[in-house]
Parts: structure tokens; sequence; C-alpha cells
């Protein structure tokens, strides 16, 4: 199999040529900026608003209101409940006007004159909260199987509470979006966002016009992780409804304070559970509660509950369990997609909870892990087969081996003995992740091909890139389909235009979806070649070759492949196809919980070692292993970089980045200097990353796995590692720890070990 | 407000714009001179994705007024390359996949430009320490400290 070369925009990165969205300025003439003004309260009613003084100011253009919208002011995606003027203040900073200024600095400073009047309502701020007040945005949602009375007759019941904290997607990017009036009349958008089908729609909504009215076009994102899945739209939305209003080009660009205050994060959860274990240490029942902080608007926190629903098993069989599922409405930013999308945390929440009935039981905690696995033959709570279920007992076993996991816990154990104030902790877990978007309907993809007379190409498809590696992905199918090089292949920006009704690109879906819609034209455009060559040929269509630009047959002279398309175009044989996938098989009945959601599991499984310092509660990552199923592998460089990317991103999320909102419901973290980014120090000492050998997937495009998702739960080894140093400071009992671990929460649970007795 | 003239010098060239007193550097550079290969990603001076390099040392742009440069060498992504040939440690970037969405591309090369002019041999923990300021989100940072050895080796040998 050849390569896939490097990133596809690499020597655009590298030399500053690759441009973002808002690297597009300079081409739009008389530009307006657009500067929110924003509610000083978490809850409150707008009681005036007041713009005659900003009006006033010199260089602003217009202030946006709910008056000035044609349609509807809404840019909700599913429920149409997040209003775009709102006459009641949803969480703090919320957006309730724009002021459009012929600079930043002018929309801003009308911004301030806006007056606006509020009555504060109470907020509610907390999880706790929200289940008192009976505040829910959705739920119950259950998920069923087997009888979970039997937890009841378990030798070992216990019961917990596990708190988990949300996360920044801090791309480094922020929320981008330019729209103007085009030559045309119609509406059209740059923006930087993930599902531009979405923001078509809902700029459409906004203005009333039909969606053939609007295009939308994204050249590729710094960055996403979900966050501009539908957090986009808002944006997209005032800057189409300001270009709308003045017939001028508007940006609406987020700073990062901006972005951090205003955008949704990934979701803070509280799991409350109980469960029952046998002697052996095999889960016999298990119940929970999860309930999910959604902040102020649905988003897409059904699906993300869901996911973790599903997740909650990671790679066990829960024989009998019983899940319940509420999103909370609380008065904040409306948390949404990131990478993962609930998986994460369902799988922290049987991590956590096999951790402490190891602890209880006396066992090793890999050792219940394992006792617990899937085997082949099992499904899941959901009724789904695990496919490849002895995929998790081969990776484990390998890495354990490749890690030298039980020497190094023996060596570990010896060198804590000896240290008192610092500990070291080594453990390893295993990842199990579905794959396909968990809302059946969005696993579908086009895409449309142009081969040019002089056979160069234009691929289209509706992925969009946000240095996940898609285009480079899709560029080698294009190629290997089409025969010809890599460098004949042009991807172009990902556009409403050329490929409609899109899904966003997400749930690690976008190689499988749109990688097999391009490599189904490709197919088709090769074919209709063939029959072309085969005459100019003079053989068999069968015996026609496609290689590296040379179209051939045995014993004749080859032809250039763009020889054969002028050919082509002379015989008035088409030269562009649209391609179309649907991912087959798929299924899921929110109202029964059960279903094949998922069209094949992503497998993997980490060591971590950690080392704890006790007096500060500081944490080092040592080394950390991981093995992961990529299938075959499409581009290695580039799931590499997913692998080791996801990994330090869930590394972030469990251990330093902690978002913390005040009594007034005011984002604490919402910066830079505030929020606390993996960066240089949390690189582990030692990386070790590694593929799973002999791995094909069959039915998905090239044999390949998504890894766009899974390396991040991989993180999760490093927070067991942490407990298991914490545990070492004491008699190895149970060890209770919300997450994300940072080192004053490590600190604390190093405490209330050495209080219940260290050892001798 | 009155705008200044500034005239400096920028990748190699002569150059000159108009800035408003309140202007960084990071705004003139992009807005006013178009060059926008320089990113902001904090515009709080934490993130390094603004890096360039001014009379030679390493700066955010982000946290520097554009009237200060007046007189003074300024280097950015753009000016990294010779022609359409690349430099040794954007091949190196290239090579190891030290890049995925790229936005904190152009910050780190200025960085590691700066590092490698400072200590043309540099441990990796000097590597790590050197770029301690640029964040990068994507990659988990383990191929950009790769990329930076390599490129520091090669430009060693292309040197003797
Ligand atoms: S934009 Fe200057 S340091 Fe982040
Ligand atoms: S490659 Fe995306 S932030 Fe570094």
């Amino acid at each position: 199999m050849r390569d896939s070369g490097p990133h596809e925009s690499a020597r655009g990165h590298v030399t500053g040529a690759a441009l973002y969205t808002d690297d597009l300025l300079g081409r739009f003439p008389r530009l307006l900026h657009a500067w929110p003004v924003c509610a000083p309260h978490a809850h409150a009613a707008l009681l005036r608003l007041d713009t005659d003084a900003a009006l006033a100011t010199p260089g602003v253009c217009t202030v946006l209101t709910g008056a000035d919208v044609p349609g509807e002011g809404n840019t909700g995606a599913n429920r149409h409940d997040e209003p775009m003027f709102p006459l009641e203040a949803m969480h703090h900073q919320q957006a309730v006007a724009w002021v459009l200024g012929e600079t930043l600095e002018a929309a801003q400073r009308g911004a301030a004159l806006v007056r606006a009047e509020y009555e504060e309502l109470p907020p509610i701020l907390t999880i706790e909260a929200a289940i008192a007040a009976d505040s829910y945005l959705s739920g119950p949602h259950r998920m069923v199987r087997g009888d979970v009375s039997a937890l009841e007759r378990s030798a070992l019941k216990f019961e917990g509470e596990l708190r988990i904290g949300g996360q920044e997607h801090f791309y480094l990017e922020t929320q981008c979006a330019i729209a103007w009036l085009d030559e045309t009349g119609g509406v059209s958008v740059q923006c930087s966002t993930q599902h531009p089908a979405e923001a078509q729609e809902i700029a459409a909504r906004v203005l009333n016009l039909p969606r053939s009215q609007v295009t939308v076009e994204c050249l590729r994102m710094g960055g996403a992780f979900g966050g501009k899945e539908v957090q986009s739209n808002p944006w997209v939305a005032v800057a189409a409804l300001g270009a709308w209003k003045t017939g001028r080009p508007v940006r609406v660009r987020l700073t990062r304070k901006l972005d951090m205050a205003l955008t949704g994060k990934r979701h803070p959860y509280l799991i409350r559970y109980a469960t029952g274990f046998a002697e052996d240490g095999r889960m016999e029942g298990l119940r929970a509660t999860l309930y999910s902080d959604g902040g102020w608007s649905l988003d897409l926190s059904e699906p993300i509950l869901w996911r973790s629903m599903f997740h909650c098993d990671n790679a066990y069989l829960l024989p009998n369990v019983e899940l319940t599922g509420y999103v909370c409405r609380t008065h904040k930013t409306s948390q949404t997609a990131f990478r993962g999308f609930g998986g994460p945390q369902g799988m922290l929440a049987i991590e956590e909870i096999l951790d402490q009935a190891a602890r209880r039981l006396g066992m090793r905690p890999e050792a219940i892990r394992e006792r617990n696995f899937y085997r082949e033959g099992n499904s899941t709570h959901y009724g789904q087969p695990v496919k490849d279920a002895s995929r998790i007992q081969r990776i484990w076993d390998e890495l354990k081996a490749s890690s030298s996991f039980e020497a190094r816990r023996e060596e570990i154990a010896r060198w804590n003995a000896d240290s008192p104030y610092r500990k070291r902790g080594i453990a390893m877990t295993p990842v199990k992740f579905g794959v396909s978007f968990t809302a059946t309907f969005f696993n579908q993809a086009g895409a449309l091909v142009l081969i040019f007379r002089d056979g160069s190409v234009q691929v289209n498809h509706g992925g969009t890139e946000m240095g996940q590696g898609l285009n480079t992905k899709v560029r080698r199918i294009a190629a290997e389909t089409l025969g010809v090089p890599l460098e004949a292949i042009r991807l172009m920006p990902t556009n409403t235009g050329k490929v409609p009704n899109t899904a966003p690109t997400a749930a690690s879906a976008g190689t499988d979806l749109n990688g097999a819609a391009v490599a189904n034209a490709c197919s088709e455009l090769r074919e209709r070649l063939r029959e072309v060559a085969a005459a100019l040929l003079d053989c068999a269509a069968v015996e026609v070759q496609f290689e590296q630009g040379r179209v051939s047959a045995p014993g004749k002279e080859p032809l250039p492949f763009g020889r054969v398309c002028e050919e082509a175009y002379r015989r008035r044989v088409s030269l562009s196809a649209e391609g179309y996938y649907r991912t087959p098989e798929i299924h899921y009945d929110p109202k029964t919980g059960r279903g094949r959601p998922f069209y094949y599991f992503a497998y993997g499984a980490a060591v971590s070692e950690v080392e704890l310092e006790s007096f500060t509660g500081d944490c080092r990552v040592r080394r950390v292993d991981l093995l992961e199923d990529v299938g075959d592998s499409l581009a290695e460089v580039i799931d590499r970089g997913q692998l080791e990317g996801g990994f330090v991103q869930g590394l972030g999320w469990l251990t330093i980045e902690e978002l913390l909102w005040d009594s007034h419901g005011r984002l604490a973290t919402a910066g830079a200097s505030t929020y606390k980014l993996p960066s240089w120090s949390e690189l582990p000492e030692v990386f070790k990353v590694s593929f799973l050998p002999r791995a094909t997937e069959p039915g998905v495009i090239f044999g390949s796995k998504a890894v766009g998702e899974p390396p991040l739960m991989l993180a999760i080894s490093a927070r067991e590692a942490i407990r298991e140093a914490i545990a070492a400071f004491g008699s190895g009992g149970p060890v209770h720890l919300d997450s994300p671990a940072t080192p004053e929460r490590i600190f604390f649970a190093i405490r209330a070990q050495q209080e219940q007795g260290g050892p001798a | 407000m009155k705008k200044v003239h500034v005239q400096l010098t920028l990748n190699g060239e002569p150059a000159e714009f108009l800035a408003e007193p309140r202007q960084t550097l990071l705004e003139c550079l992009r807005d006013n001179l178009n060059l926008t290969g320089t990113k902001e990603g904090c515009g709080d001076g934490n993130c390094g994705s603004c890096s360039v390099l001014l009379d030679g040392q390493l700066v955010t742009s982000c946290l520097v007024l554009g009237v200060e440069t007046d007189g003074l060498r300024v280097d950015t992504v753009e000016g990294i390359a010779k022609g359409s040939t690349l430099h040794p440690i954007q091949k190196a970037f290239i090579d190891n996949a030290a890049l995925q969405c790229g936005i904190c591309t152009p910050g780190f090369l200025m960085a590691t430009k700066s590092l490698l002019e400072h200590n043309p041999n540099p441990t990796e923990p000097e590597i790590r320490l050197w770029l301690a300021n640029n964040l990068c989100r994507c990659t988990g940072y383990d191929k950009i400290v790769r990329a930076v050895m390599i490129a520091a080796a090669e430009m060693q040998e292309s040197a003797q």
C-alpha cells in the first residue's frame, strides 16, 4: 500500500499560506465588525434596551436586535430553544444584542454604550441545585438489562458518587464567521464550522430564505474537537443577519475570553451508583444515575447522554444493569459535543467503580478489569453484539508484555517502600469505543469528483478539515481509486453549494463516511474511463490498469491519464460524478434503549505511570504506552498524531483542566492565563505509541478504523495510576477522587489516605 | 486618533505602515500589512501562536505595540523560506508531522528558529523549556520535539 504523504496542507501551514476564516478579512472591502452586548448576570429578565448612545458613537454602523430578524430569531439546532436576542438572559455574558462597527474598537465602544436594564432572577449553578429544583432539559432516559436486584445478593455491595468536571475545547482558532451578500443576491458565509449544512440551515432560518439562497464554505479549522459542531451556528447567524441588514460584509470573531465565556464545553457530570460484585471480582449488578450539566439549552445533550450510557460498560460485561440519565438545565453556557461525545464520562464511571471494588476486595485493579472483559459472543447492555470482543484481551496481553507492566509494578512497589514523600503508581485501562453517529440519520455522506480534460482532479466532499487529517486520507483514497499520483488530486474547501445536506464532521466518522463517498464517485469515474481506455489501447476493458497516472494494459504502450480523459471528453463521456455512502446495518430506538447504534468498535489500551509528591500534590507522568486498533491505517503519521494528541487532551481533562464558575455563575477560568491547558510539562517523559498489527476492518474504507476520539479515553489510565499512587500513601483502601485530579485534589486525597493509616 | 508612520525591516525588506498607537504588532501585521501567517490564539501573551522575532528576539506580537517596531527588524513566518525553498525547520515539521490543524505552527516555527539561533544543539529538556510558552491543542507535542531535534541535527550537518 502506498503512503498518504504528509498532511495535505502541510506546506501552507509552515509557510503561513494556509488560510483560516479570519485570514480572509483583507478580501472584504467595507467590512463591518461585530461585538456583543453581554448580560452581566447568569439569569435575568431583560427589561429595556436603549441603543441611542451607541448609535451616536462615531464608527458605529448599527445595532442588531430582535426587531431586525426577518425570519425566526433562533439558532437552536434541534429544539429551537436558543433565541438570538433573548429577553431572558440564561447565562452570564449571554449576548442580548450585537453592535456593528467600522472597526472592532468602534463596535466595542458602541456595545459599552448600549444601556440594558435587567431584573436579576435566581440562577441554578450546580447539578445538585438542578436536581433539587427538578430543572431538567431532558430525561429520564433508561437502559436496562437483566435483573439489577441481583446486586442486593452480592458478596460485595457498595454505593458511591463521582463528580466529573467539564472541559474547554480551546481550539487555538476561536469561533469566526464572515457573511456577505454575493453577486447573485444570495447570502454567502465563510466560517469555521464542522457542520456547514447546519450553518446554512440556521442562516436561512434567521433570514427567512430558502436554503438554496445561502452558501456556506469552510476552508479549514484551527482545531474544533466538537466545539464547532453546533456552537459555530450563532456567530454565522449574527454575521448573516448583519450582512442582510446593512448590505455590507460582516465579521464575527470571538476573542479568546469571549469564546470561553459564550461557548459550550464538555458536560460536567454527577454519577450516583449502587453496585454488587462477587468475591472473585465479577460484577453482578449496577444501578447508576447519570446527571449531565447541560447548561441553558439542549444543544446535543441528548445524544451525548446516550453515548455516556452506551459507554458505561467500556470493555466489560454488565449482566444486570439499570442506567438512568438526565440532562440538567443550569444557567451556564450550553454544553456541547467534545471529542468522545459523552463516552469519556460513561467510561470514567465504570473504571471508577471497578477500582473501588478492587480495593475493597483486595484485588489488583488490572485483575478485576480483566475478569470482567467482554468475551466473544457477548452483547452490550443495549443489545449490540460485541464484534471482535477477543481483541480486548489480545490488546491487553500484548500491551502488558510490551510495557513490562508486571516487572514495573514490582519495581514501583520497591521504590515506594523507600520513598515516604513521593510515590509512584502504574495502571492499565482498556477502551472500547463505538463508532458511528448515535443519531442514525447523520451516518451518510456525499461527494462530487470532477476530472478535467488534462487529467487533473478536484475532490469535493461534505467533511471538514480541522487538523484531523481527513483531507490527507481522502486524497489518498481518491488517488488510489483513480490510479493517479497524490499531486493530481486537489481537495476543495467544504462548500454547501458542491455537496448538499451533509452531516457534521464528527463522531470520528469523517473518513469512514466521506472517504467512502469519495471512493464511490472515483470508482464510478474509473469504470467510465476504463471503457474509453480499452478502445484507445485496443484491449479488453478488464485488462486496463490505472496506476500512478498511467493507464496501461498487458503488452501495450501505457497512456497518460490525461490523454484518456481528453478522449473521454471527445467521446462525450461525463468526467464528473457524485458519490454517496450510508453506513449499513445501524439502528437505535431511544424509547426502548436498544439497537445496534455502532457500525463497529474501536479498541485500545494504555499503561500510565505517574509520580506524586505529597506536600504539593504535584504529579509527573513518567511513562505512557498506548496500543490502539486502527485497522489498516490510512495514514500512519496522522493516526499517530491523533493518538498522541487525543491522549494528551484526555490527560488535560482528567488532571489539570478545571472549569470553575463562581457563585454568580461567572466563569472564573475564562482565559488562557487561568485555564490550564496541557503544555510541555504535562507531556509524558516517555511516550510509546503503537498500532495493533493484523487488524483490517472489513466493510470500512480501505480496512481502516476511526481514530479521532478513542485515544482521549486512553488517558483514564493516567487517572487510575494517580489513584494507585495515592493509595500507596495509605493502607491501600478505597481512594475517593473526583475529576479532574488536580494537584489540589491529589493533595487532599493523599491526606485522607495518610489519615486512614499509612503503611508501617 | 492620529496614525503613526512606522518604518521597519520586515522579513529582510524595507516596509512601512500607518498604525494607531493602540494597535498591537499582531494587528498591524495581520490587518495593516495583510501578513496573516501570524495567528492570534489568546491575545494576552499566553499561547505563543503570534510569536515573531523583533530584532532577533522572540516576542509574542500581541504584547508589542506596532509603533514600537519603528526602525527595528521584524521577522515572521512568511520570511522563513527562501523563495520556494523551505527552511530545514519547515521541512522537519512537515516530515515529522509536527502539525495537525496547523494554526499553532507559525508560532512554533518562529520559536524554534530563535532557539536554534541561540543554541544550535539543544537537548530535549532545553527544547521543552524554550518552547514552553507555545501551546498546541492538537499534537500532544511529542512530534514537535522530534521535529526540532531533527531540524537541529540537519542544520548542524549542513553548517559543517
Ligand atoms: S496570541 Fe499572542 S500569545 Fe497568544
Ligand atoms: S496543530 Fe492544532 S493547535 Fe497545534
